[in-house]
């Protein structure tokens, strides 16, 4: 490529006129393509025409299959030439190309030849070139070279061997994970990007190795990265450490802080703001954190650098959401930013305005944003709006100004969205303020006075028809909705007819009135229109046809009314409709008009509560001796998605019945379904007995209809079983044009999927407001504990979604949220069981690196009548239930003390938790065996989170200390003390620190019985020694120095006063 | 967050925002359609601005896209990013390629003079980015290395001495246009 920059001073004039790849194709390009076949290349000429055919593809163009292939081994024979730009040139053509793997193969030599060359531009490309496109296998021929490159003094071949790292990590991780060693030494790197590389791929490496990272970070942050991209990345890595450290440092300084803080003191523009962003970010931010971030942003919002200003005032939007307070500091140099030239910098500066300023600066703003609203994009205008709307509730007393303002800008031009997002929030202010009221929905009648969007006007109409009749003058906004009547087109035209009937319906004093004017839109050119004109004057007895009570006629009007307008062959029947549930069509035989036949009914809409479902199944007289619903689940789908019927299933549970209610939808047009009943097997339910069940008349298409099945069960008892159904019913063919059905039908049958009746049916969702009273005035005795293995999960977050939904039972105080990353979790849930038994739950997970998770569930009924048989029973059939969650529910054969019956057996589940990591450490200096054994699918790191867990849980303090894959470190001291631990009392353990080791002694008064363990009166006293590593000591090198059985044992440890202090 | 600073997209349009040359990184847009309609979109919602007066990068954020940009004559060069990115990395990238472009258009970045030296536009990009990734954002080593074809070690002697004053020539040139 020298040539085409010399050819360009020699022939400049002769290529001034046009483009050189005017009029260029594809098929004439492909032809010249055959110049690399020449036995005598001629570089420059190749050169063009790759350029070409890179040009072709950039435009968009695609060569197919063959046409690439033959381009492919085309621009191979390349290689031929020593032209140090064409190969540049060749290599970008492979690239784009990308070849099959077969194909690949052909140049595989070549550029494994450039990898070795002596040139480092070849080098370099050869080895992107050759990652790009390379495999698995090939990967292994070529690794010894990539390893070789990692570490070349060559930064641009150091850089491209370790940016194809980063790509082949995705793919091939088990080989680059190989590299570490050569990745880390390029970290040393003089070349600032080489070592920005190299921290990448090294942190991809170790990503999923907490304890590697956090050691890479600790390493780093001391050092000096020299390369402001590298300083970024530390920095996002060293937010990973803080946030995922969260957990275990409660009190004191944030570890890092100082380096971030530190980094906002660098010399390059993008660490600084990297870092500022960073602290803004951080979990929980102090504003003592938080203030020397938002300096260096304040010093940036009057940068000259548009760039500069927009990321400062973006971040101090963002944590103007959580720290109002802590970004007025910056409100007068963000106020300079409104007339900014950059729209995005204006519009996020007024917004942050918008957040962090007071009541008195209301009117300043609004004044200054009026000016500002007139050139931004409408998409802008949203935002501004938006704000302005949480401004106003939050500011009541200023509605006035905010309220002027969005009727202003309603005037104004503007496209669908905004508008709607200024209808929008002005129908939210009228809500939420009611000063507002009057004053917002005369704008919205102005506004519907000149509305170019049907769907707000209907909105807005429907709105005026539900707030108007409440105002002090009703009156007043009649002429606007009548003027609707004869300006609008039909949509909006029969809109306005509801509205004026609710005045009508709601005002007595405007009734006549409103008559007069109803009467009018009898002769509407619409049908629609007509028809609601007089639908409406019969509803409200204009002419005394119908003697409805006013009571009824707003019912109608206002209540959400559900009949489809549709016509059906039967006679309409006002006892076939189901009550309550969807309606079934009714309507005379081919109603000329669409006018809703279903006036006789009762109003009704779709309601999911238990009253609804209570109120239907007690209209039915089969079920009325059931007695009280105590449950009805959510509609469990049994056939897929677009089936030609789509069935659901409620469960209904009752302390001696169970009813089904299938709700049925034909989609076929051209059938109509009678007489369907759902046969329903249960012969693997065995505690079930079916004693009736309601079929439905008839199913025509599109509306849905409900067939019910019974069964009997044993009385308060949570029996689960399967169930498959058939759907069976007669199907008639119907004419579609006509509606009319055919006289004969044919039987048919439909499978349906199973279903299952499982023991989160007998669970309410029933919240607690202070779980730990509630748990802690429990029945001690009726408190039962299991534990758990789940098998391998995505996270912490979905294992315990499971478990809540099998459990079927309402989280506490929010404790179904997972922070992300964690490896543990404590989830406390409530719910009242059949037969009204409080029932609490306190879940404990674990997670490790292997994704298993491991649960330990305890659970505690409150009800002190509760007999523990029928508990039991639950638990029994809970476990049951679980099966999916694979329950490696162990062998507890726990070995008792013998002192301790009835009200220890709680202290007794703790102590056994607390063994996994006690157990665990004694364990590995003897025997792995018994630690498998012990803890089938339980591995080191969940074992030492259970415990973890137990002992912060059970100890009422909160620990601290590292927990992690290799270890639990505690350092500090623990006591005995106390009510529940009498025995105890007196005892201690002991971690300290010392010359590298953690010792730890542990002095109580026992002895050992077998293998379980008693207080007593001896005094025993062990001492170990854990070699410390780092961060975390390791179980697996505990020596003991005293050899005996203690510590194999059961030590209870109940209620220790667990007091660790933090170093 | 923990991730890598990534490009997502760099584009070169002309006045009238058709493309001259652009590299994608990400999968967000699959087909050239798409790309097309975001290239439209990016163009017309930078339309507006005054990235050309000013020397500095301009910025645009929308759709979740973090746009940085700077014109010059009938060119626009844009560097896009996710709404996550640092702004400030993706200006540099920017800054290193406007650079790069007009140091290896040795100062006449304009479109025709971009279509004439496609292949060092090309590349330019290919030396900037790799897969998303950023390689290299100083101008001078860029452009050094697109343009560095000189001494392939078995070249003939001739050749050599002429691409090797051809280097010279540039290296002056590269640092009267830098300052």
């Amino acid at each position: 490529m020298a040539q085409p920059l010399v050819k360009k001073d020699d022939d400049h004039d002769d290529e001034a006129e046009y483009s050189p790849f005017l009029g260029i194709e594809k098929g004439a390009v492909l032809q010249e393509a055959r110049v690399f076949n020449d036995p005598q290349l001629d570089p420059r000429r190749c050169s063009q025409v790759i350029t070409k055919l890179l040009y072709l593809l950039n435009q968009g163009e695609t060569f197919t299959k063959i046409e690439a292939t033959e381009v492919f081994f085309a621009v191979t024979k390349l290689f031929q030439s020593r032209d140090l730009g064409l190969r540049r040139m060749v290599y970008l053509m492979i690239k784009e190309l990308s070849p099959s793997s077969d194909e690949v193969i052909i140049v595989t030599s070549s550029l494994m030849k450039d990898m070795n060359s002596k040139t480092d531009m070849y080098r370099a490309n050869a080895i992107r070139v050759l990652c790009r496109i390379t495999d698995g296998t090939l990967l292994t021929q070529i690794e010894r070279y990539l390893k070789q490159a990692i570490v070349d003094k060559n930064p641009v071949v150091a850089s491209a061997a370790l940016v194809s790292g980063i790509h082949l990590l995705q793919s091939n991780p088990e080989i680059v994970k190989r590299w570490s060693n050569e990745v880390q030494e390029a970290m040393q790197s003089r070349a600032a990007l080489v070592q920005f590389h190299a921290l990448a791929l090294l942190h991809q490496i170790r990503q999923n190795d907490r304890l590697a990272v956090s050691k890479l970070v600790t390493s780093l942050t001391r050092g000096t990265v020299r390369s402001p991209l590298a300083q970024c990345l530390l920095i996002r890595y060293t937010c990973q450490v803080i946030r995922e450290s969260a957990g275990n440092t409660q009190t004191g300084e944030r570890p890092f802080y100082d380096y971030l803080e530190s980094c906002l003191r660098h010399k390059a523009e993008m660490v600084i703001f990297e870092a500022a962003r960073a602290i803004t970010e951080l979990n929980g931010v102090t504003s003592r954190e938080l203030t020397p971030a938002i300096t260096v942003l304040q010093l940036f919002l009057s940068s000259s650098k548009p760039v500069l200003r927009f990321a400062a005032v973006r971040t101090l939007n963002k944590v103007a959401m959580m720290h109002p307070m802590a970004v007025t500091n910056c409100n007068i140099d963000m106020e300079s930013l409104i007339s900014d030239q950059n729209r995005s910098i204006a519009t996020l500066a007024i917004t942050t305005l918008l957040k962090t300023g007071n009541e008195s600066s209301v009117d300043r703003l609004m004044k200054q944003i009026t000016n500002f609203m007139s050139d931004i994009a409408d998409e802008f205008k949203i935002v501004v709006v938006e704000a302005i709307r949480s401004l106003c509730l939050k500011f009541p007393l200023k509605y006035r100004s905010l309220m002027n303002f969005l009727s202003n800008i309603l005037r104004e031009e503007g496209g669908f969205e905004y508008k709607k997002a200024i209808v929008d929030s002005i129908v939210i202010l009228i809500r939420d303020i009611p000063d507002a009221k009057e004053s917002g929905l005369l704008h919205l009648c102005e506004f519907i006075e000149d509305c170019e969007f049907t769907y707000l006007s209907t909105q807005i109409l429907h709105f005026l028809g539900i707030e108007g009749p409440k105002t002090s003058d009703p009156s007043k906004y009649i002429r606007y909705i009548y003027n609707r009547v004869h300006l609008e087109n039909a949509t909006v035209r029969a809109s306005a007819v509801s509205t004026l009937a609710k005045f009508g319906a709601m005002v007595d004093s405007l009734k006549p009135r409103i008559f007069v004017l109803l009467r009018r839109c009898l002769f509407d050119s619409d049908d629609e229109v007509r028809d609601r004109a007089t639908l409406y004057l019969n509803t409200l007895g204009a002419d005394g046809a119908m003697d409805e009570t006013n009571e009824d006629a707003s019912e109608f009007l206002f209540g959400s009314l559900d009949v489809p307008l549709e016509s059906s062959d039967e006679p309409f029947d006002i006892s076939s409709v189901p009550r309550e549930v969807k309606v079934q069509p009714l309507a005379e035989k081919k109603a000329p008009s669409k006018k809703p036949a279903g006036l006789g009914a009762p109003p009704s809409g779709p309601t999911a509560t238990v009253d609804a479902y209570e109120k239907l199944l007690s209209s039915i007289p089969e079920f009325s001796s059931f007695g009280n619903l105590f449950k009805s689940s959510a509609p469990v789908e049994l056939t897929e998605a677009e089936t030609e019927y789509a069935v659901n299933v409620v469960k209904h549970i009752f302390d001696q019945h169970v009813v089904f209610q299938y709700n049925c939808t034909n989609t076929i047009p051209e059938q109509l379904l009678e007489n369907v009943t759902v046969l329903v097997d249960s012969s693997e339910a065995e505690e079930f007995a079916e004693v009736a069940s309601k079929p439905l008349q008839s199913l025509p298409y599109d509306s849905p209809g409900q067939t019910f099945v019974a069964f009997e069960k044993p009385q308060g008892v949570p029996a689960v079983g399967k169930f498959s159904n058939i759907l069976k019913f007669i199907v008639k063919e119907v004419d579609t044009s006509t509606g009319e059905a055919e006289d004969d039908g044919v039987e048919d049958e439909y499978r349906l999927e199973d279903l299952e009746v499982v023991a989160a049916d007998y669970m309410q969702k029933v919240g607690v407001s202070n779980f730990r009273n509630a748990w802690e005035n429990m029945n001690p005795d009726s408190e039962r504990v299991d534990e758990y293995g789940l098998g391998p999960r995505e996270n912490l977050s979905e294992a315990v979604n499971a478990v809540i939904n099998l459990l079927g039972m309402q989280p506490c105080e929010g404790t179904e949220v997972v922070p992300s990353n964690s490896r543990s979790h404590t989830c406390l849930l409530s719910g009242v069981f059949i037969g009204n038994v409080r029932v609490l739950v306190r879940l404990s997970f674990g997670i490790d690196g292997e994704k298993e998770v491991a649960m330990k569930l305890a659970r505690a009924p409150a009800a002190q009548q509760v007999n523990s048989g029928k508990l039991r029973e639950f638990g029994g059939k809970t476990v049951a239930a679980r099966e999916e969650l694979r329950p490696d529910k162990r062998d507890k054969k726990r070995k008792r003390a013998g002192v301790r019956e009835g009200a220890r057996e709680k202290s007794r589940e703790t102590a056994l938790e607390v063994k996994f990591a006690w157990k665990k450490r004694k364990g590995r200096g003897r025997s792995d065996g018994i630690c498998e054994e012990l803890f089938m699918g339980m591995n080191r790191e969940v074992a030492c989170n259970l415990a973890f867990l137990t002992i912060n849980e059970k100890g009422k303090a909160r620990m601290e200390g590292w927990c992690d894959g290799d270890g639990l470190l505690l350092l500090g001291e623990r006591r005995w003390r106390g009510e529940e631990e009498e025995e105890g009392k007196g005892s201690t353990l002991a971690f300290t620190e010392k010359d590298g080791w953690i010792e730890e002694r542990m002095r109580w008064k026992g002895k050992m019985d077998g293998s379980s363990w008693m207080y007593g009166d001896e005094e025993v006293e062990e001492q170990h020694r854990v070699e410390k590593d780092g961060l975390g000591c390791r179980f697996d090198e505990v020596v003991p120095v005293i050899e005996g059985p203690i510590g194999e044992g059961k030590g209870d440890l109940g209620s220790p006063d667990f007091r660790v202090s933090s170093n | 967050m923990e991730k890598c600073p990534s490009v997502k997209s760099i584009l070169l349009l002309d006045s009238e925002g058709k493309r001259v040359a652009v590299k994608y990184y990400s999968d967000d847009w699959p087909t050239n359609a798409a790309k097309e309609a975001f290239e439209k979109d990016v163009f017309t919602k930078t339309q507006k601005t005054n990235a050309r007066t000013e020397g500095y990068s301009e910025i645009a954020m929308f759709e979740n896209n973090m746009v940085v940009y700077k014109f010059v004559q009938d060119l626009h060069f844009f560097v896009t990013g996710g709404e996550d990115e640092n702004e400030l990395i993706l200006a540099t990238v920017l800054q290193g390629f406007f650079d790069a472009v007009g140091l290896l258009l040795r100062g006449n970045v304009d479109k025709r003079e971009a279509l004439e030296n496609l292949d060092l536009i090309l590349l330019c990009l290919d030396e900037i980015v790799d897969g998303g990734i950023i390689l290299e954002t100083d101008a001078t080593v860029i452009a050094g290395k697109v343009a560095s074809h000189s001494i392939d070690a078995g070249a003939p002697l001739s050749e050599q001495t002429i691409s090797q004053a051809l280097a010279t020539a540039r290296e002056h040139l590269t640092r009267s246009l830098l300052k």
